[in-house]
């Protein structure tokens, strides 16, 4: 069978991951933002016999730059070996797409033009002549409409069938003559030398050094003038899309955005801006709580009646009690309390907050609290790397690579933690709602999701103070600058915003507690049930633990079980569980009832609650975290840093609840 | 003129474009080209950023950003 490689290349946004995704049948998530790609994911799949390889290349403005992103995309396209490029371009804004066409083909020798999202170029009453398209740039186009699955079919024909062509030489004027002087310093056939030659007038260092590594260039030194390189480029490659864009696209009213800049300027207003962010959060928090109760305590029930019909069964195996009571106690219980804490509220909030990003609300949060951030000398994009981090903080952290400037990203990353992640929700759910709001209260829901929204609200209060605080001290600098591109709203198909997010996000976040819910489950129940002197391990380890437990309001299972949390956030408090029934006699947990026995009898008050929910939530990363970290700072001192900075701040929180309250 | 100081719904053309070389780089991959047309359409809730049109996008910019873009009024 045949193998094409097919490298993917566009502009941030315009359905890349889309068609990928389409294509390969991978779940590369696709935000309605830019710069969700971060990486190169390779996919397959094969029509009419042949075999086609992808390469979803992270999205670029232009291959000129020097972001992170850009380099990816740019060595990919100029180093690997691969058959065709396909630059994706959005049909309702086709000059940048363009733009990017012939960067690429400066090159790339064999590029298709696929133009996407043809239905909202319709929708928008732009049209746009393929044929004459077609011919001016000399590389084939196709339309398509990857959302709806439309003229995928015709873009693997397309691939199949497009052709190696030269180089594409534009006319850079003044800058000829010195493109010509610099061809002389270079030597090969493998790549374009007049590219080459423009990234030593560039003065771009880490391609100069790069070809003058592999012996292709061997001076770089050339007289510029006073000519400005990068603007003579930019103002050429835009002359010439408009030359070839003339009387391809036409539109037939030109406000055919009017009703998205409407609805922005409701989003965006000085006085319901800010307000309305805090009710969409609100308003996520409310309807996962509500949505989530009844199921989670149906599960609750079902599993626990499960529990003696296991130890029925491990009796008439004859295995032996001890075993029994291992796998029943120690890992079936935390396992269940894992999985029905954890599954409902997951399958309500991930679909909603994967519908606003899908939707394209992100941006606009990061447009309305920029000037905030850019106070503290950080940057807006900051806000987007927040919201990632309430859905998962690993996500959030390697999602910091969208801000261009080192130091600012540092700043997002060692500050990701002061959102709470999906994880901890249930558990800061279940302790609100038992302490501070009363159970069976009417509005109770309405009131725990207030408190949370509370509780997330003071942890944007702190990501800006510590982001000034760092920036003042260990990150000094100015703040850089802040582009953000606001994208059209797309409504995203509601049957795929959950298919995905049950998929990816629940069923990934649950597979991870669970791996290490039934290790810690055998742990808990270790400690709690081997002795020594007559005394469970547990015990030993709890009083190791009490004193400092004590000074932090809180008690020697309470810090064991954060400690022992530390691969994940969502055992944290069943492991406390486990260890408060453990010592005590076992009883069933079918309701927050018992849960809120449980904790009075181990002397809990809303002190110890208050207590609770802060260490829990500035504890530190929860290991996957961690070690995301560590791979996006590649530096151990920032990792440790991420560490410290949250403990030392919970700390001296809860020693100021401790004693002053 | 400078693009910072230009009101919502004002319609100009870029002229020139100054600053660091990074920030003038990202400004032009993003379309602030000389002699493109740009309009302010939004202002967020803390004046700074705006975000402008331009070639069929929507691109929010610091005012400090935007200071280093001169612009003149367009002809019609």
């Amino acid at each position: 069978m045949r193998t094409i490689n097919v490298a993917l290349i566009g502009t941030p946004n315009v359905g890349k991951s889309t068609i990928y995704n389409t294509l390969t049948k991978n779940n590369v998530h696709t935000g309605n933002w830019s710069g969700k790609t971060v990486g190169v994911s390779r996919g397959e799949c094969s029509y009419l016999d042949i075999n086609y390889v992808f390469y979803d290349l992270p999205g670029t403005y232009s291959l000129i730059s020097k972001s992170k992103e850009e380099v990816v995309a740019t060595d990919f396209i100029v180093f690997n070996k691969f058959d065709v490029a396909v630059v994706v371009c959005d049909a309702t804004s086709l000059d940048k797409g363009i733009n990017l066409v012939l960067q690429t083909k400066e090159i790339c020798k064999n590029v298709v033009v696929c133009i996407n999202l043809i239905d909202e170029a319709k929708k928008k009453g732009i049209k746009i002549d393929y044929k004459l398209l077609e011919e001016r740039l000399d590389s084939k186009v196709v339309g398509i409409s990857a959302r709806n699955n439309v003229g995928l079919d015709q873009l693997l024909e397309t691939i199949k069938e497009s052709k190696i062509k030269n180089y594409l030489n534009i006319d850079y004027g003044v800058l000829n003559d010195f493109i010509d002087e610099a061809l002389l310093n270079i030597n090969c056939d493998d790549y374009n030398k007049r590219w080459i030659a423009l990234k030593i007038l560039e003065n771009n260092t880490y391609y100069i050094n790069k070809f003058k590594e592999m012996n292709i260039l061997n001076k770089s030194d050339i007289n510029r003038g006073n000519i400005d390189v990068n603007m003579e480029v930019a103002i050429k490659l835009c002359k010439k899309t408009r030359e070839i864009l003339k009387d391809v696209v036409t539109y037939k009213r030109l406000d055919y955005d009017i009703k998205e800049r409407k609805i922005d300027r409701v989003l965006t207003s000085k006085i319901f801006g800010i307000p309305i962010m805090l009710i969409i959060l609100f308003t996520c928090f409310y309807l996962t709580i509500i949505g989530a109760n009844y199921p989670s305590s149906l599960m609750f029930s079902f599993f626990a009646s499960l529990e003696n019909k296991f130890i029925s069964l491990f009796d008439f195996l004859f295995i032996p009690s001890i075993i029994s009571d291992l796998l029943v106690n120690g890992v079936y219980k935390t396992l269940y309390w894992v999985v029905s804490v954890m599954l409902p509220p997951m399958l309500i909030f991930f679909p909603l907050f994967t519908f606003l990003e899908d939707l394209g609300v992100l941006p606009r949060i990061a447009f309305n609290m920029d000037r905030a951030f850019s106070k503290c000398r950080a940057c807006g994009k900051q806000a987007l790397t927040m919201c990632m981090g309430i859905g998962c903080n690993a996500v959030g952290v390697t999602g910091a690579r969208i801000i261009d400037s080192k130091r600012e990203r540092l700043i997002a990353i060692l500050t990701n933690i002061f959102m709470p992640c999906n994880g901890k929700f249930p558990s800061l759910i279940a302790i609100i709602t038992i302490f501070f709001v009363g159970l069976d209260k009417t509005y109770g829901a309405f009131f725990c999701a207030l408190l949370l929204t509370i509780i997330i609200f003071l942890g944007i209060i702190l990501t800006f103070l510590v982001s000034y605080i760092l920036s003042k001290t260990i990150l000094k600098g100015e703040p850089s600058s802040f582009t953000i591109e606001l994208p059209p709203y797309r409504v995203p198909k509601l049957l795929d915003t959950i298919k995905y997010s049950v998929k990816n996000r629940a069923v990934f976040v649950l597979g991870r507690a669970i791996k290490v819910a039934v290790p810690a489950g055998v742990i808990i129940w270790v400690i709690a049930n081997i002795k020594i002197n007559n005394l469970p391990i547990l015990n030993y380890l709890v009083n190791i633990f009490n004193p400092i437990g004590v000074l932090l309001g809180l008690d020697g299972i309470i810090v064991l079980a954060l400690l022992l949390g530390f691969p994940a956030n969502e055992i944290v408090l069943p492991i406390m569980l486990m260890g408060y029934l453990n010592t005590n006699t076992l009883i069933e947990m079918d309701n927050l009832y018992v849960l809120k026995d449980i904790f009075v009898n181990n002397g809990w008050t809303i002190k110890t609650a208050l207590c609770f929910i802060t260490m829990f939530m500035y504890r530190f990363p929860c290991s996957t975290t961690l070690l995301t970290i560590y791979k996006e700072t590649n530096s151990k001192f920032y990792t440790l840093l991420s560490v410290l900075l949250p403990l030392i701040i919970g700390i001296i929180l809860c020693l100021l609840i401790n004693f002053t309250l | 003129m400078t693009l910072d100081k230009i009101k919502l719904e004002d319609c100009v053309t870029i002229s020139n474009i100054n600053g660091d070389n990074l920030l003038k780089r990202r400004l032009l991959d993003l379309g602030f080209i000389p002699e493109t047309l740009i309009k302010c359409v939004l202002i967020s809730p803390f004046k700074d950023p705006k975000a402008y049109k331009i070639a069929g996008n929507i691109i929010a910019l610091r005012n400090i950003d935007a200071a280093n873009i001169e612009v003149s009024y367009a002809n019609n």
